[in-house]
């Protein structure tokens, strides 16, 4: 199942619907790391409040998606990671260093729209 | 030889069943005729037994009449736990009673006393009415007493068992009362532990902290750990744990009050407490928290 991506102002947004196989997670990589660039975006958001489980190749994507737009010229932050989903993957070791993370949408909107200021 | 053998032994066991029926029929021949002489002497046997309690100084947080009704039904079940040699009802029996009278603070030896003394009472009633004949007198008491020790060790167990219910529901709620999740401003939390924390009320910390930035849609949270003593490799990992799943949530952990004990233990066990922010004490965290929400604090008067 493919992750719709939304363009909103300067910043797009990727919201999943479902657990994802590594396929689609590939897919949305290079989707995403596309789009940023030919919509110039500012910011990225990636919804994951549908996902009751985080594995380490899903954590892993994450980070290296948020790194790769980082490359590209744009900030990521994740959004509506579980609590429960959240203590097991520290339990794991999959901390998602250097990535930003924040509640929800509202919130995640809220810190790029910060960042942007701040840059200008 | 070995077939004759084989079926002699075959023979020898089923002599030895049939004595054995033979037997448990005789026992509950004897099962029977007790608990007829049981009911046929209820009343006094009751009665002394109720005197007997109160002269021992049993059960001194019921009333008389109390006692006296809750022997009734003790007597009644025991004789039906003797009669049926089945003892759920009377395991449930014990249950409800145990639900009952452990609030009003009736203690262990005290259940145990007044089921033993009853054992004792009808015990003394058979003496007085197989005194002339000894050997049926043994038999009595053959059958007899494996019933009333079961019956006894069935009571206290249960009582225990209710005990130890009541005693981890109480740990339980003074658990939840605990680890308070207080939010002192918009969006910043303070979470206060008190206490010695063991994996579980870590555990149960954590869920509730989680839990909290979520509800309370919290940036900041301040984990004051003053009354702490002290700290073990697990719980500090775990705590380690917590601010990163936090950041997960979009919130940022402070921690205050780490006691110089405490400081010495993680520093020396090498737990990595770089992705920690620390303060002194609460105060500090607290402006600390305030600073980074954007808020600004100003003294609008003197102190009067």
């Amino acid at each position: 199942m493919e992750v719709p991506i939304l363009k909103q102002g300067a910043v797009l947004i990727a919201t999943f619907q479902a657990a994802l196989s590594d396929a689609d997670l590939n897919q949305l990589r290079r989707s995403l790391v596309q789009q940023v660039v030919k919509h110039r975006s500012r910011g990225v958001i990636v919804d994951v409040t549908a996902m009751d489980v985080m594995d380490s190749f899903a954590s892993r994507t994450l980070r290296e998606i948020a790194h790769m737009i980082r490359l590209r010229g744009a900030e990521t932050v994740i959004v509506g990671i579980q609590p429960e989903v959240a203590f097991a993957m520290v339990q794991l070791g999959l901390t998602l260093e250097g990535v930003a993370a924040a509640l929800d949408l509202e919130e995640g909107l809220a810190y790029l729209i910060e960042k942007f200021k701040n840059a200008d | 030889m070995a077939k004759r053998e084989s079926s002699s032994k075959d023979l020898g066991t089923r002599d030895n069943q049939a004595a054995e029926l033979a037997r448990s029929e005789a026992q509950s021949e004897l099962l029977r005729e007790l608990v007829a002489h049981l009911r046929q002497n209820r009343n006094q046997l009751r009665e002394e037994w109720v005197g007997r309690i109160s002269e021992t100084r049993l059960l001194t947080a019921m009333t008389k009449e109390e006692i006296f009704a809750e022997a009734t039904s003790v007597y009644d079940s025991y004789v039906e736990a003797l009669e049926t040699e089945t003892f759920e009802a009377l395991q449930a029996y014990a249950r409800n009673l145990s639900e009952r009278i452990i609030p009003r603070g009736v203690e262990t030896h005290e259940v145990v006393g007044i089921v033993l003394l009853l054992r004792d009472v009808l015990a003394r009633s058979l003496f007085a009415k197989y005194q002339t004949d000894f050997r049926k007198l043994n038999r009595i008491l053959d059958a007899y007493e494996p019933a009333a020790n079961r019956i006894a060790n069935t009571v206290a167990v249960g009582f225990v068992q209710e005990r130890e219910r009541v005693i981890r529901q109480q740990q339980e709620a003074i658990r939840e009362l605990s680890t308070p999740v207080l939010q002192v401003r918009e969006r910043l939390l303070i979470l206060p532990i008190i206490g010695v924390i063991d994996p579980q009320r870590a555990r149960q910390l954590t869920e509730q902290l989680l839990r909290g930035i979520r509800t309370n849609r919290a940036k900041v949270v301040v984990i004051d750990i003053t009354g702490v003593a002290a700290m073990d490799v697990t719980v500090a990992n775990h705590l380690v744990q917590t601010v990163e799943a936090s950041r997960l949530l979009g919130a940022t952990v402070i921690v205050t009050g780490l006691s110089p004990e405490i400081a010495q233990t993680l520093v020396t066990i090498g737990v990595d407490l770089g992705k920690m922010n620390t303060v002194g004490d609460l105060q500090g965290g607290i402006e600390q928290a305030e600073r980074l929400l954007g808020y600004k604090v100003v003294t609008l008067a003197e102190p009067r």
